[in-house]
């Protein structure tokens, strides 16, 4: 046993008060959850301490808070792992981007739930339904379980930044639930609601790419990952226009290191409106002359540099794409599907389960 | 007062399927349930669900292997009900959107499970429960025009009408306190098992036997409550679940001499023999000293032989589960489990259309009992019981709503439920406290009424948990908000929990043989001649609980000795 010091993030709506905080010493085992701790302190201290909690193993997703600072399950997270050296002392406060209710409790319907709704969340499926399954790639299943298996809990919500500075985006709960519907081949409607999600302009164009949500996910739904991929299909499968020019410039870098082997910035902002005379590139262009210029002034780069690049790609690197090119399907690099490719044999026989259970307390 | 033609308290699987099936048939329906409905305890359901959809299978083997299991207790009109009705159900589902696993053909995938003499058991990774709730509740969104949603509301009372029948509920607004009455011409009870009477248990903390005291104080029966399973592998740390699909991929059970140990209780289907027998021979290797861990009090279950990849593919939450709370990567070293308090077979009793003997009142999923699983349920039967009869209660509940005026409902259990509620309130601060006698409790129960029990136990048991109902009249509590006010709905909780565990100690003590589940180291043989049959409690005029027995019903399949 070990004790530890909650410091909880408190608020009762009832008193008029503004939020406060509380501390309560807890005695478990420093492998037992922050969610056992709480239940601990709420037991046998404070019943009047709130948090939304079911399963205890992390499958019903109630239990969503932020810990240290950081948005998780407070009851897949070990007290061990969250203890900063300072006495033992973990803070838990209720997730942000959203309403406290009470303590550790916010409103998921206000905002979650909300945008949960705007996506058409149900399957529109093929018509005719079969009589039996419809017939689906394995792949396919297993891949889209990837984004079922999100359990709303809102930690993802939590610490988005773009929902922080727009709270009208659709956020990445959302949108990872609209990739789950337009990676499904049995849904009808892709390009609706790949449409839905890119003109909106709270839409998938609006993430930024920081990687907060993936950090924050407990199931490994890699929402971030979602919603780029939602934009990939978007641009390359539909013709849908990016509102933030990404694609193009996706695909800017992918001309040019196809060409020259080597980034050549030069041609990297002009690729990516069209050509350096395409009538979206000119005022990209000309507002970017006062770096150009103290670039050139710098010695950053000589105009001759700029405007012909002398290095060509290496057979080698034309080959990789000439062999992506090839491909029949786009690969989609997901590690929900393929797992590890690594296939080393279990460290010992089944026959030695003592040599096991050393192995298991390591 | 807000009132529905049809009302479910609940909104797991049983539940909302429920709903979704009465919302089919154009009538007004409301789903009442405590917590959001995905945090619904269905959500934990892994392994898979059950269906004869192989062209080599056959519903009725599927039926016979669940007679089989339910120890020929289960009632096999239900039973055939259940099997027959099973493909249709799952291939609903696959329609709806769930994203089960497919084979090299597109075709749903089907692996082996417990008690199973074919692989049938469709599955999504081992995530089945999570897939298809969600998948469920994507369904109420849609259709939220026809079926109102109260989410974190609490019921605190079923109501009675004048001649017996049920007329609607009482419920709390746990958001704020307010207390209702609804109006209902048929209420479903679909509020989940009783799991948190014991202590470990895999069940959340919301499987508090809610519906199953409601309905016992509503004069409904409550039946097989003395059958608990004792799910195999369960973490040794804490309880948690590791699902049966882990066998069913091929993992072993090792004793600490490093033997496949059910070579001897069951040679021919080993560690997928159903799960009161694996249990039984997992806590004998224990008793007898070969279990393994921290005094011996487990057994190892061995996931490595299962090619890597396959375990991170369609075992991902075990593998996520003994990294988080064992410190073992599954694929690589075997981690120890032991029995481990899963699921109670018994419940309030239904007929096969989910009604109760109480008019208007019907029950689905884990709070009923039909009785499908008898004396020991199958592994992956339990999505199917929740969806056939969801699917079954709420057909017919519809079907007696429209013959049915709205009924006139009074305040009057509102009033008394409110009083109560501030009695509760008011307790003084002295004696113990509600989650101390909740402790007492599941440890009691899992120490004398778990995988092996005798009349001395059992008593004992019967003695504490009367002595805790008369604590828990004036145990107290600290919160005297409005707000999510979770103390006081502890406190209520605490009550319906003795109420079951009552129920289960009187029956298990009742049943002087053994079957199924309930292994009575007194009496260690079935016997077909004088308890073949159910075991009923109700309430008494007098408050007290009262025993009586009903028939099972053999349709096609006489009980044989059970061999796997």
């Amino acid at each position: 046993m070990a004790k530890y010091t909650l410091r909880l993030r408190r608020y009762d709506p009832e008193s008029g008060e503004p939020p406060y905080w509380d501390e309560h010493k807890v005695d478990l085992d420093p492998h037992r959850s922050v969610l056992d701790g709480i239940l601990q302190a709420r037991g046998l201290q404070d019943g009047t301490i709130g948090i939304r909690c079911s399963c205890r193993q992390g499958i019903c997703g109630s239990c969503g808070v932020r810990i240290n600072g950081k948005p998780g399950l407070a009851c897949n997270t070990h007290l061990q792992s969250m203890t900063n050296g300072d006495g033992n002392v973990i803070v838990v406060e209720p997730l942000g981007n959203m309403p406290v209710i009470k303590d550790l409790i916010v409103d998921m319907d206000a905002v979650h739930w909300k945008k949960i709704q705007s996506v058409t969340p149900w399957l529109l499926g093929h018509e005719p339904v079969p009589e039996r399954e419809y017939l689906v790639p394995r792949e396919a299943m297993v891949d889209v379980t990837q984004s079922m298996a999100c359990i709303q809990c809102g930690a993802c919500v939590s610490d988005c930044l773009a929902m922080e500075v727009d709270p009208e985006f659709t956020g990445p709960a959302a949108l990872a639930k609209t990739y789950r519907f337009v990676g499904d081949p049995r849904d009808a409607e892709h390009f609706e609601r790949l449409r839905y999600v890119a003109e909106d302009p709270h839409g998938m164009y609006t993430c930024t790419h920081c990687f907060k949500c993936v950090e924050a996910c407990p199931k490994d739904v890699n929402p971030m990952g979602q919603i780029m991929r939602l934009r990939r299909i978007a641009g390359a499968d539909y013709d849908i226009d990016d509102r933030n020019n990404g694609y193009r410039h996706e695909h800017a870098f992918v001309k040019n290191i196809r060409r020259n082997g080597l980034l050549h910035e030069a041609d990297l902002l002009p690729d990516s409106y069209g050509g350096k005379f395409h009538p979206r590139a000119v005022p990209e262009l000309l507002s970017s002359l006062p770096v150009i210029l103290k670039g050139l002034l710098r010695r950053k780069i000589t105009p001759a540099k700029a405007l012909l690049h002398p290095h060509k790609a290496p057979p080698d690197v034309r080959a990789i794409f000439d062999r992506i090119d090839g491909e029949a399907a786009r690969y989609e690099l997901n590690l929900y599907v393929t797992g590890t490719d690594e296939e080393s044999p279990p460290t010992r026989g089944a026959g030695e389960p003592a040599a096991a259970r050393e192995g298991a307390e390591r | 007062m807000p009132e529905y033609d049809v009302l479910i308290i609940g909104a797991g699987l049983a539940g909302q399927r429920a709903a979704l099936a009465a919302a089919q048939s154009g009538v007004s329906v409301a789903v009442v349930s405590k917590v959001h409905p995905v945090r619904s305890h269905s959500v934990a359901a892994a392994g898979g669900i059950n269906a004869a959809i192989s062209v080599s299978d056959d519903w009725r083997s599927h039926a016979y292997d669940t007679v089989k299991g339910s120890d020929y207790l289960g009632d096999q009109d239900a039973i055939e009900a259940m099997c027959r009705e099973a493909p249709g159900e799952v291939m609903h589902l696959e329609h709806l959107g769930v994203t089960f696993h497919r084979n090299e053909q597109g075709e749903l995938d089907l692996r082996a499970f417990g008690g199973a003499s074919i692989n049938r058991t469709a599955y999504v990774a081992d995530i089945t429960g999570q897939a298809i709730l969600h998948v469920l509740y994507e369904q109420l969104l849609k259709y939220s025009g026809a079926i109102e949603r109260y989410e974190e509301w609490f019921v605190t009372s079923l109501i009675r009408g004048e001649d017996g029948g049920c007329t609607g509920v009482v419920a709390r607004n746990v958001r704020n306190g307010q207390m209702e009455t609804f109006a209902a011409k048929s209420v479903i009870l679909a509020s989940g098992g009783a799991g948190q009477c014991f202590k470990p248990t895999t069940n959340a903390l919301i499987c508090t036997a809610d519906g199953m005291a409601q309905a016992l104080h509503a004069g409904a029966p409550l039946m097989d409550m003395e059958m608990i399973q004792y799910h195999p592998t369960t973490l040794l740390e804490n309880g948690f679940l590791i699902t049966e699909g882990a066998r069913g991929e091929g993992a072993h059970l090792l004793n600490s001499q490093g033997e496949r140990f059910m070579a001897q209780s069951a040679p021919n289907k080993m560690e997928l023999a159903s799960r009161d027998v694996v249990s039984r021979a997992e806590q004998t290797e224990i008793n007898e000293g070969r279990g393994v861990g921290p005094d011996g009090a487990g057994v190892y279950l061995d996931i490595t032989v299962v090619p890597r990849k396959r375990t991170l593919e369609a075992l991902r939450e075990i593998v996520n589960i003994g990294r988080d709370y064992a410190g073992v990567d599954i694929t690589r070293d075997p981690i120890i489990v032991r029995p481990g308090q899963h699921y109670i077979m018994g419940g309030v009793r239904t007929d096969i259309h989910g009604r109760t003997p109480i008019d208007g009142l019907y029950a689905a999923g884990e709070v009923a009992c039909v009785s499908v699983h008898g004396g020991n349920r199958l592994g992956a039967n339990s999505l199917l019981d929740t969806l056939i009869f969801g699917h079954r209660a709420g057909e017919h509940a519809a079907e007696r709503a429209r013959s049915t005026p709205m009924p006139s409902v009074s305040d009057a259990q509102l009033r008394a439920d409110a009083q109560m509620i501030e009695q509760i309130l008011a307790r003084p601060r002295k004696g113990r406290r509600v989650s101390e006698l909740k402790d007492e409790l599941g440890e009691t129960m899992n120490r004398h009424c778990a995988v092996f029990r005798d009349a001395t136990g059992l008593q004992s048991a019967y003695d504490t948990v009367k002595r805790l109902q008369e604590e828990a009249a004036s145990a107290y509590i600290d919160d005297q908000g409005t707000v999510f006010n979770q103390d006081v709905l502890g406190a209520i909780e605490l009550r319906y929990m003795l109420d079951a565990a009552e129920a289960i100690v009187l029956s298990a003590i009742e049943r002087k043989e053994s079957r199924g589940a309930q292994f009575r180291t007194d009496f260690p043989a079935r016997n077909d001649a004088e308890w073949l049959k159910h075991i009923n409690v109700r309430l008494g005029a007098d408050g007290e609980k009262q025993l009586s027995y009903s028939p099972v019903t053999i349709t096609q399949w006489q009980p044989e000795e059970r061999k796997y």
